[in-house]
This record gives structure tokens, C-alpha cells and sequence, in this order.
């Protein structure tokens, strides 16, 4: 064994981290192209709309950046529990928990100051996505539940139980539409840019994932969920409370998937109702595991999942193609993400 | 006799409610039985409902449709085979990206082939009275009067149960989700089992998704499975991995469905949200209660890798 | 033995793994009705070239002949055709299943048109009934009716080899087939592979034990580092000429030591109970004393709360009952850290799984149990410099061979990789040292290595209990013996080689000596 094995190291984080997912991003390019053509689109009309879609103009990519926002504050969470080896499957409902618990203080706290009122919007946000989190944790690691079911389960309640807040105690005032009034102007996210619905809640979306990437790697805390993460029986053996380190993780996932609730209904949506996300918490696992489950990474491929999302409603606007191609492409990124992880896996313990 | 009449209707609606739930679950049961879970069973069932509906909508056969939601869900279920059997990637993560590929893609379908066709109806699958059994005070109208995708539905279980507990290749695939290595070293093809298993539960969820779009709604609305492909994971759990306990369970997630429609129906001042995640509620529940003697393979989730 | 016909040839079979050639240009002949061993130290090929013969592993090169036919197996179902059966050195039989469905798994067709009768399994009993014809044609005691994960080790074994015998053998394979055995049922073994070779059944048994070569072989096969290093007639050998060729020097079976110097009981542990999820008692009121400066070995075979033993120590599980008290202080009831931090370490019997995170750089390692602490972690953050810098005074005084503490502890070779867990457990001077298999799967260097420092560790007033399955090991370091089995100690001597005899009957939970033991010397 020499030096040259750690430069091999390092070549391999490279490629593992950038090399293979530009390459699975242009694997699934490649089948959706494949997907226009049987469809009978043009394929270069299709993507040409979609690029300007994102880089078309300055708006658009404020607009992405706005749709980047929960998928980056969810997909960060969600890097901290994978890494911790707890499969949080439940950012859905943790991010309908946190949209829930933001509404609340953003219809009850209108009177307060807004340096006080919107931190306790995303404190209360992320206390109950952690909480709703946490009870995943506590079956898996009391009753030894797992938590891929549990979590999945969870998503339904919440969702059931925000049903059932937008049609009962928090249904506005005229009772008409199975919604929340709107929050108190005050407490609105400011715009970033004039012009575009960009919002604070991005800078959130900057600053997040940088102290989760701390957290995880130059914490105690971190190094202790990593442990746990690769090799749960070493961690015990060495004295760590595996436990504790489950619980916490998914906690803290959850936390930041109810600030992204939070953030989305005080900087777009202005409001609680019934189907909030379309599958931010789903999305979310993707954008972690793009990023290799590296926070910051989640930066990137949350803005990545942002702009195929804006752009393909600008693409069905102007070339009249189903923006639901983008769920596609997301989840062939993925598949050929992992594909390819394998793949090498496998060349690697060959060679 | 009001209420018998509608006790019968309740329960009639139990059983068309719990049949793509049985179809789907009873598959699920397979592939987890053989070690591999499936959670992109949401996005299958997608596939299967929007194949189904258009090869009906122009075949004009609903028949057509259905056979062809199954292979083109088993098509699926293959390419997830090949990321997670042979190249040994993790099966939660796959399935996660099978659910977003589902919905996209059974969207995309639906508005580039559709989005401009404006009657948009099948001819429904219809209802087919079973002689002298359709007689049967209440559990007649409930069991035998019912379309043929339902009865498909209630024999499926038995008929996978038998072959599970009784023939020597239900006995490798309990052993290949158990031990896959004594089951290599029998003599058979972990890979092989597993792509069988997963193969099945792929056809049979686009069958189970199928049977929303041509038996039960006559159309396609975009994300129509609507999370019934997380309950039939959920209840493959609640059914303790058999396809018995997997149509008992089905039966019992299908009664709220019909119970909470009812309800929302009759107008009934109760939160029918409480009714909505009542299966899932239950579910939790369930295994807690049964927690410890869980039934769960061994090797499920885990990758085989042939080296020795 | 006939030797005029030749059950199997194996020529120029050669595999490699990565940089490793497991097995190099090997040829292997066994003749019908013989019992052959193959004899090498853990990781000299054996177990690769016989899943070779299974049709478990491709191999690079190399040709097979059964019954001078050239024979292409590709896989185990291959293997099974042509009469070959294999008894895995961990059982390859499915827990939940009977005894009756582990044996006929795979034997009848899974779907097929023609023989659809066959695929259905009509009649448990009948099956059973025929299982157990087949196990009492052999003289194989077992139940077929039992599922097999109420089974002991021993009758998971007799399955092990029913399975083969209901698929038509003419070759069987058995790895390591002792390991988990008592004498006693050594003993027995042996007197039924002995019938089995009379019937003309040829046999190979993989082993590393010398006096299992002599008590059962006609011939034997020496491997050392994948190659063939000699072939030998049994009667026509002893144990020092194979232990010869099999380490490649003369060995010694002793190490040296000076006598101890016990001192004052620094681990007790008093009647302690460690009761399983079935609630069975792995351990039942269990009883030691080990004094700072002496080596305490625990001999026993395998599965007998030797693990429970080690980790109720450790805090990793709960006793039922009992006390375990080190320098006077009380462990039950605290927790892995609170333990480490009274001054017990632990060398856990599975260092990849228990002792180390491969995935994680040798220095985080090395820091382990103490990264939250001064100097590794200060104002709440790692500190990277000086978990390295700990590392490499590390790295150096125990000799890890890397390039650097940034590898992951992965790319180690399996003895620098002890030499990680033992620099993270010996630094901090530990009073009580638990090592569970210190030397399992290591070569001889690092064996000699890891002795060393053991007893370096005892002259320097630590409490060491030494918990092995090998029963060499413990005669060699310990200065009292005690005998575990079914979680109770059932005997003590001195730590002296005269012993062996003894210590082997009391492994098997016989007291004296009119019982067994005689048969399979």
C-alpha cells in the first residue's frame, strides 16, 4: 500500500460525487428524450423550451430558485438522517406538520413584531416536523418498528390531520373552501428581487445545509451519527447510544423538513390547505441522494429539481408537453444515480 | 330493514374497494417473501392504470387493458429487478425513484395521448351475478355480485396461499427470502427467484392499479392510486407476509374506504379525515401489538451477492 | 479404501481475489471410499477451492474430472447432479422451515408441465416419513418433523448431511465440521463418516486441526497460502510434520512467558444469568474471578455464553442477575461508556463488526471511545489535527502498516486492522481486559503479535480474561483455565498443557474421564 492508493481514494470521491451524477443526469435526459420521440414531440424543440425555461430569463430562475427552496431545507434534513443510516421516508408529512404548525402562529401572531413572529413560525415549524419525526425514532428504537413503514404511515396522518384543520378548527372565517385564512400580511417572507417570487426562505435554504454539513462532519454529534450510520454495532461496542443517535437523526430531518413547511406557506402560499405539497417530501429524498447525501450538495441538486420543475411548465406553456415528464426524469436521475453506484461497487471490488 | 340494504351496499363497496388492494398486496407478498420489498408499488400501480385505460379506450377491450397493465407494470417491475437483484442497488431508494417515474410517466401518457380527446369514457366492466350464489341473503349481493376483476381478487388469495405453503416453488421462495445463501447452495438461483418474485408482484400490481382506472373509476385522473400503493405495503405488514392475512387486511382498509365515503355521502358531521387515516393509524397499532414475533424474511431488503 | 478408481482430480485450479491468489495451480486427487483432509491455517484456499468444486465460485483456470470425466460446474445445482454434496461450515439450512422442507428444498422441479404432480407437495407426512427413512438408513438420528431452529448445533449438522444424502452423494464436502462440536460429537461424527467411506462413499474434510487429520484421514492435502505444499499418506506422517508444512517453519506451540504474578481480584463476577429472547439461560449463575496480572482463559466450544459473557462485561446486554464488580466498582447497570470509562476494554470477537468502522479513516478509529473528548473534540467541534496527530504516535507503536491515517480502516489487512482495536483499547491502560478470539482469522505473525502484547498487558498488572474456541491458544497464554459450557463454568485448572485432556471432556460436559473422549484419539 502506498500514497498513490489515497490519491486513487480521492479520484474516487470525485467521480463517485460529480462525475457519476452528471452522468446520470444524462442518462435520464437521453430516455426522456426517448420519451418525447414515441410520444411523437420534437425532442429539440422539447428541451430547447426547457433550457430557456430555466435560463430564458432572470425570472425564471428566480422562480426556480423559489421551487428549490423546500426541496433543499427537506433534502438537507434528510441527508442527516440517511447518513445516519434511519430511512426517514416521512419528510412528506413532516413538511405538512411544520406548513400546519407555520399557518398557526401566522394567523395567531400578527400582533407581534416580525422579528419575533416569523422566527416563532419556524421554530414551531420545526418543532412539530421534528416531533412528528421523532415518533418514528421512538418506535423504531422502543418497540422495533421500522421506520420505512412507519414513516409512510405518518405521511397519511398528517395529511389526514391537516384535512381535517383546513375543514374544522382552522377553516376560514366565510367556511367555504376547505382552507385557512391568510396569514397576517406582516408576516409574509420578503421578496428577494422585485419581479420575482424568489423569497428570505432561500437564504434559509443557503444557510441550512452549510450547518448541517457542520453538524454532521465537525461535530461530536456528526461523527457519532456517521458511526452509527456505517456500523451500528461498532458504535454501541464503542460506548455511542445508538439510540439516541436514531431518535436525534430523524428528529433533526424532521426539523428541517417542518421549517420547509413552514417557509413554503409564509413565503408562497400565504395560507393552509388540504394538498399543500406536490410531493416535496418524496422529491426530497431525491434531492439528498443526488447530492450523495452531502448537505451542502443538496444545494445543487435541489436547484437542479427547481429548475426541470420551472421549466417544464414553461415547456407545456410553450411546447405543449406535460410537465409531469419532470417527476420521470427526477426519479430516472435517481435510478441511474444508484445504478451506477453499483455498477462501480462492483468494478471496484473486481479490480 | 333499511339498515340490511345498507349493511349490503357498505359491504359490497368493502369488497370492489379492497380488490386492487388485494391484487397489489398479494404480489408485494411475493417479492417480500423472496427478500426483495417494493416500495415503488405507487407508482406500478400508475403505470398499470394508465396502460389499461388507454389499450382499453382504443382496443375497445377492457380485457385487452388489463393484460396490458400487467405486462407493461411486469416491464417495470424487471428494469427494478435489474437495479436491485443484479446490480444490488438499495430497494428503498429504487423504489422511491419507481414512484416518481410511475407518476410522471403515467401522467405524461395520459396528456400526450389524451389531452386533446374529449370523450373520454369506457364502456365499464360489468357486473356479473354468480347463479344461485347471488341468492344468498346479504353476503350474496356482497360476494357474488360483483365484476369479474373481484372475483379474480377473492380466489388470487387462496390460490397464492396454496401455492406458497404447498408446492416446492412456494418452498423456495419462503427459503430464498429467508436464507438466500442455503437456498444457492440447494441448488437454486437466488437472482432467478427473486426476478420471478418481483416480476409477479410488478404484473400484479398493474393489475391492481388496472382495476381503478377500468373497473372501478372508468377513466384515468392523474395520480389516481392516490397512496394505495403505500397501504398495500402497509398491508403486507398488517397481513404478516401471507396472502391470507393480506386479503383479510385488504378487506378491512377496503370497509373504511366504503365506510368514509358513506359518511362523506350521508353528510354525517364527523370528520371523515379521522376515518381516512384510520388504516393507517391501525397499521401502527398492529405492529405494535405484534411486534417481536414479527414474520418479517430474514433477507429482506438485502442484496445478494454471490461471492463466497 | 480401493484405490483403482479415482472419484475426483482437480488440476491447475487457480482463483485470485483482487491481488490475492487464493488458490495457485492446485491439484487435488481423492479416490473412492477415501476420507482425504485438506489441511491449512485460516485463509491458505481451502474453503475457496472446495467452493470451486461446488460450484459456489468461478474459477480462473484450472480443469475438474469426476471419474476421470471432465466435469463443468457452474453452479451448486451442477454439483448437486453430479453426486457432489457440501456441509458449510455455518449451516446452510433455513431456521423457520422443518427439517423435512430444508432437506427436499430444490429436489423436484419448482414449475413444470409435464411433472406438475411433482411440484405440489401433497403430503407433509409422507415426506417426512421418507426423510427420516433416508436419516435412519444412515444411522442419523434427527426429527424431521422439527423446525430447525429448535435444533442444537449438532443435529443441524446431522441435517446438514441427510440433505446430501437424499440427493444422491457419492463426494461429500465437509468445512471445518468440528468447529462447533463437542468431542463427544466429534466422536460420533467421525464413527459415521468412517461407516460412510466403507460404503464407498468418498469424503473431504477441510480442517486445521492436526489431530482430526491423524484420527480420521486416509491421506491428507497441506495448503499454505493457496498452493499445495505437500501430500502425505496418514499413517506415514505425525502432527509435527504437517504442523511443518502447514505454517511453513517448525512451530511452537508454546510462547514464552514468565510465571504471574497474580495480585488482588480486580474483575468478579458473581452469579451472573443472562437470559436469551427465547428464554433460554445463556448464561446460568455464572462465577469467575480474574486478579490484576494474570491471564484468565475460557475455554470452551463455540456457542456456549462465551459472547454473552463478553458483552454483559461490556454493558452491551443486561444480565438477568448477578454482579459484575471491577475495582470494586459495579457494572451492571451502566453503560458501554461508563463501563470503558472504569478501565474495562474490550477486543471484541468480531473486529469488523464490532471493533471497528471500515468506512470510517484509521484515526477516527483510533478515537473511537473518546472523540467527544479533550484534546479530540474542544468549543464543541472536532479536532482533526489532533485526532491525527494521536493517530500516528499510534500507528507507530503498534506497527500498523498504512500509508497514512486517512485510509479507511478497510484497506487494512485483517491483522493491522487488530492492531487498530488493540492500540485504541491498550493505550488508555486498561485494569481489565476482555479479549473475545484475539487471533481469529489472523496469520501467524500477527497471532505472535497480539500474544505479545496480551501478555505484556498482564506484566504490566492488567486483569486479562482470555475468551477462545481455540483450545491452543488458551493453554498457550493463560496462566488458570477455566471450562465454559452451557453458560456455566464447570471446571478449573492450572493453566499447564497436561491439562488438555481434562479441559477437552469437561468442553464436552463430561466429568470423568469413563465416558467419551477415548474414541477419536
Amino acid at each position: 500500500m502506498t500514497t498513490a492508493t489515497l490519491s486513487r481514494q480521492t479520484g474516487a470521491a470525485l467521480w463517485r460525487n460529480v462525475a457519476l451524477p452528471i452522468l446520470a443526469i444524462l442518462a435520464a435526459l437521453l430516455v426522456g428524450a426517448l420519451m418525447l420521440t414515441l410520444s411523437g414531440f420534437n425532442v429539440l424543440a422539447a428541451y430547447s423550451a426547457l433550457w430557456s425555461g430555466i435560463f430564458g430569463n432572470a425570472r425564471n430562475l428566480g422562480e426556480a430558485m423559489m421551487r428549490a427552496t423546500p426541496l433543499i431545507l427537506i433534502g438537507a434534513g434528510i441527508a442527516i438522517a440517511f447518513r445516519c443510516g434511519i430511512w426517514n421516508i416521512g419528510a412528506e408529512g413532516q413538511f405538512y406538520m411544520g406548513a400546519a404548525a407555520g399557518a398557526l402562529i401566522g394567523l395567531s401572531a400578527g400582533d407581534l413584531p416580525v422579528w419575533l413572529s416569523i422566527p416563532a413560525a419556524l421554530l414551531f415549524g420545526a418543532l412539530c416536523g421534528g416531533l412528528w419525526a421523532a415518533i418514528a425514532g421512538w418506535l423504531k428504537v422502543r418497540l422495533g418498528l421500522n421506520e420505512v413503514v412507519t414513516t409512510i404511515m405518518l405521511n397519511y396522518i398528517a395529511i389526514g390531520i391537516v384535512g381535517y384543520l383546513v375543514t374544522g378548527p382552522m377553516q376560514e372565517a366565510s367556511r367555504y373552501n376547505p382552507q385557512t385564512d391568510e396569514i397576517a400580511a406582516g408576516m409574509v417572507l420578503p421578496r428577494l428581487l422585485p419581479g420575482m417570487r424568489v423569497h428570505a426562505g432561500f437564504l434559509l435554504a443557503l444557510i441550512l445545509p452549510v450547518l448541517a454539513a457542520i453538524l454532521l462532519f465537525r461535530t461530536p454529534l456528526g461523527f457519532a451519527l456517521r458511526a452509527v450510520g456505517y456500523n451500528p454495532e461498532a458504535a454501541l461496542h464503542a460506548g455511542i447510544n445508538v439510540n439516541r443517535q436514531y431518535v436525534l437523526a430523524i428528529s433533526l430531518s424532521g426539523a428541517a423538513a417542518g421549517i420547509a413547511g413552514a417557509v413554503e406557506v409564509l413565503g408562497v402560499i400565504g395560507r393552509l390547505y388540504e394538498n399543500i405539497s406536490p410531493g416535496y417530501g418524496f422529491t426530497g429524498i431525491a434531492v439528498s441522494l443526488l447530492a450523495a447525501n452531502h448537505p451542502v450538495g443538496t444545494i445543487f441538486s435541489g436547484l437542479l429539481f427547481g429548475a426541470l420543475t420551472t421549466g417544464a411548465e414553461l415547456m407545456q406553456l410553450t411546447a405543449k408537453i406535460p410537465s409531469a415528464m419532470t417527476f420521470s426524469l427526477q426519479g430516472l436521475i435517481i435510478a441511474f444515480l444508484v445504478s451506477f453506484r453499483a455498477m462501480q461497487g462492483r468494478v471496484w471490488r473486481r479490480g | 330493514m333499511e339498515w340490511i340494504v345498507g349493511l349490503q351496499a357498505l359491504l359490497q363497496a368493502t369488497v370492489r374497494m379492497a380488490a386492487p388492494l388485494t391484487f397489489t398486496a398479494v404480489g408485494e407478498t411475493y417479492g417480500e417473501r423472496a427478500g426483495v420489498i417494493n416500495i415503488g408499488l405507487e407508482g406500478l400501480m400508475l403505470i398499470g392504470a394508465v396502460t389499461a385505460y388507454a389499450v382499453a379506450f382504443a382496443s375497445g377491450s377492457i380485457w385487452l387493458g388489463v393484460l396490458a397493465a400487467g405486462l407493461a407494470a411486469m416491464v417495470f417491475g424487471v428494469l427494478f429487478g435489474v437495479v436491485t437483484i443484479t446490480l444490488g442497488a438499495n430497494q428503498i431508494v429504487t423504489g422511491a425513484a419507481l414512484n416518481l417515474v410511475g407518476l410522471g410517466l403515467s401522467s405524461f401518457i395520459y396528456r400526450a395521448f389524451f389531452g386533446t380527446v374529449t370523450d373520454r369514457a369506457i364502456q365499464p366492466l360489468e357486473t356479473v351475478k354468480t347463479p344461485l350464489l347471488s341468492q344468498i341473503p346479504v353476503l350474496g349481493p356482497v360476494l357474488f355480485e360483483q365484476n369479474l376483476l373481484v372475483y379474480a381478487a377473492l380466489l388470487l388469495a387462496p390460490l397464492a396461499a396454496w401455492v406458497l405453503n404447498r408446492t416446492m416453488l412456494g418452498l423456495a421462495i419462503r427459503s430464498v427470502g429467508e436464507h438466500p445463501k442455503a437456498t444457492a447452495t440447494a441448488g437454486l438461483s437466488v437472482i432467478g427467484l427473486r426476478y420471478g418474485a418481483v416480476a409477479f408482484g410488478a404484473l400484479l400490481a398493474g393489475v391492481g392499479g388496472a382495476y381503478l382506472s377500468v373497473a372501478y373509476a372508468n377513466q384515468f385522473v392523474e395520480n389516481m392510486v392516490a397512496g394505495r400503493g403505500f397501504i398495500a405495503l402497509a398491508i403486507v405488514v398488517f397481513g404478516r407476509w401471507s396472502p391470507l392475512g393480506a386479503l383479510w387486511a385488504s378487506l378491512l382498509f377496503g370497509f373504511t374506504f366504503a365506510l368514509q365515503l358513506r359518511l362523506q355521502a350521508a353528510n354525517i358531521q364527523i370528520a371523515y379525515q379521522f376515518l381516512q387515516i384510520l388504516p393507517y393509524v391501525a397499521t401502527i397499532v398492529a405492529m405494535i401489538l405484534l411486534r417481536g414475533q414479527s414474520a418479517q424474511p430474514k433477507a429482506l431488503g438485502v442484496p445478494y451477492t454471490e461471492r463466497a | 479404501m480401493s484405490e483403482q478408481t479415482l472419484r475426483l482430480r482437480l488440476a491447475g485450479i487457480s482463483k485470485h481475489f483482487g491481488a490475492v491468489h487464493a488458490n495457485n495451480n492446485i491439484a487435488l486427487e481423492v479416490a473412492a471410499g477415501e476420507i482425504h483432509c485438506l489441511l491449512g491455517e485460516n485463509g491458505a484456499g481451502k474453503s475457496t477451492l472446495m467452493n470451486i468444486l461446488y460450484g459456489l465460485v468461478r474459477p480462473d483456470a484450472g480443469e475438474i474430472f469426476l471419474d476421470d470425466k471432465p466435469a463443468a460446474i457452474h453452479s451448486p445445482y451442477q454439483a448437486i447432479e453430479l453426486g457432489i454434496g457440501m456441509v458449510h461450515q455455518h449451516f446452510m439450512l433455513v431456521p423457520t422451515l422443518t427439517v423435512a422442507e430444508n432437506v427436499i428444498l430444490a429436489t423436484r422441479p419448482l414449475f413444470s408441465l409435464r411433472r406438475l404432480r411433482e411440484t405440489v407437495i401433497r403430503d407433509r407426512r409422507a415426506i417426512e416419513r421418507q426423510v427420516g427413512e433416508v436419516a435412519q438408513r444412515y444411522g442419523l438420528k434427527i426429527d424431521p418433523a422439527a423446525r430447525v431452529s429448535s435444533l442444537s448445533v449438532g443435529e443441524q449438522q446431522r441435517v446438514e448431511i441427510v440433505k446430501a444424502l437424499y440427493r444422491g452423494v457419492n463426494l461429500l464436502i465437509l468445512d471445518e465440521p468440528t468447529a462447533v462440536l463437542t468431542p463427544q460429537e466429534t466422536a460420533d461424527l467421525f464413527q459415521t463418516l468412517r461407516s460412510f467411506a466403507a460404503g464407498g462413499l468418498s469424503i473431504i474434510l477441510i480442517t486445521h486441526k492436526l489431530h482430526e487429520v491423524m484420527a480420521i484421514s486416509d491421506r491428507v492435502t497441506v495448503l499454505r497460502d493457496g498452493r499445495v505444499v505437500g501430500r502425505r499418506i496418514t499413517r506415514e506422517t505425525d502432527m509435527h510434520e504437517l504442523a511443518g508444512l502447514m505454517v511453513g517453519r517448525d512451530v511452537r506451540l508454546t510462547v514464552d512467558k514468565t510465571p504471574a504474578r497474580p495480585g488482588a481480584p480486580a474483575l468478579v463476577i458473581d452469579r451472573l444469568t443472562v437470559v436469551g429472547g427465547d428464554g433460554r439461560r445463556l448464561l446460568d449463575n455464572l462465577s469467575l474471578q480474574v486478579a490484576a496480572g494474570e491471564i484468565l482463559g475460557v475455554a470452551g466450544v463455540d456457542g456456549n455464553g462465551q459472547r454473552e459473557l463478553a458483552l454483559a462485561i461490556t454493558g452491551v446486554i443486561r444480565p438477568a442477575s448477578g454482579a459484575i464488580i471491577a475495582n470494586g466498582q459495579a457494572l451492571v447497570g451502566r453503560t458501554p461508556r461508563q463501563i470503558a470509562d472504569a478501565g474495562v476494554r474490550h477486543i471484541p470477537e468480531d473486529r469488523q463488526h464490532m471493533g471497528l468502522i471500515l468506512e470510517f479513516p484509521i484515526a477516527d478509529n483510533f478515537v473511537l471511545k473518546a472523540f467527544d473528548r479533550a484534546p479530540y473534540t474542544a468549543h464543541g467541534l472536532l479536532q482533526p489535527a489532533a485526532i491525527t496527530a494521536y493517530a500516528q504516535t499510534l500507528i507507530e507503536r503498534f506497527d500498523v502498516r498504512t500509508p497514512s491515517p486517512a485510509l479507511p480502516a478497510a484497506n487494512l489487512s485483517g491483522g493491522n486492522q487488530q492492531k487498530v482495536v488493540l492500540g485504541r483499547e491498550l493505550d488508555s491502560q486498561p485494569r481489565v481486559l476482555v479479549a473475545a478470539q484475539p487471533t481469529r482469522g489472523l496469520d501467524v505473525g500477527a497471532t505472535e503479535y497480539v500474544h505479545k502484547a496480551l501478555l505484556a498487558q498482564r506484566d504490566a498488572g492488567a486483569a486479562i480474561l482470555l475468551i477462545s474456541t481455540e483450545l491452543e491458544e488458551v493453554l498457550a497464554l493463560s496462566d488458570r483455565i477455566v471450562v465454559i459450557y452451557e453458560g456455566r463454568i464447570v471446571g478449573e485448572v492450572p493453566g499447564d498443557r497436561a491439562n488438555a485432556q481434562k479441559i477437552g471432556l469437561m468442553m464436552a460436559g463430561v466429568q470423568t474421564a469413563s465416558q467419551a473422549g477415548g474414541e477419536y484419539k
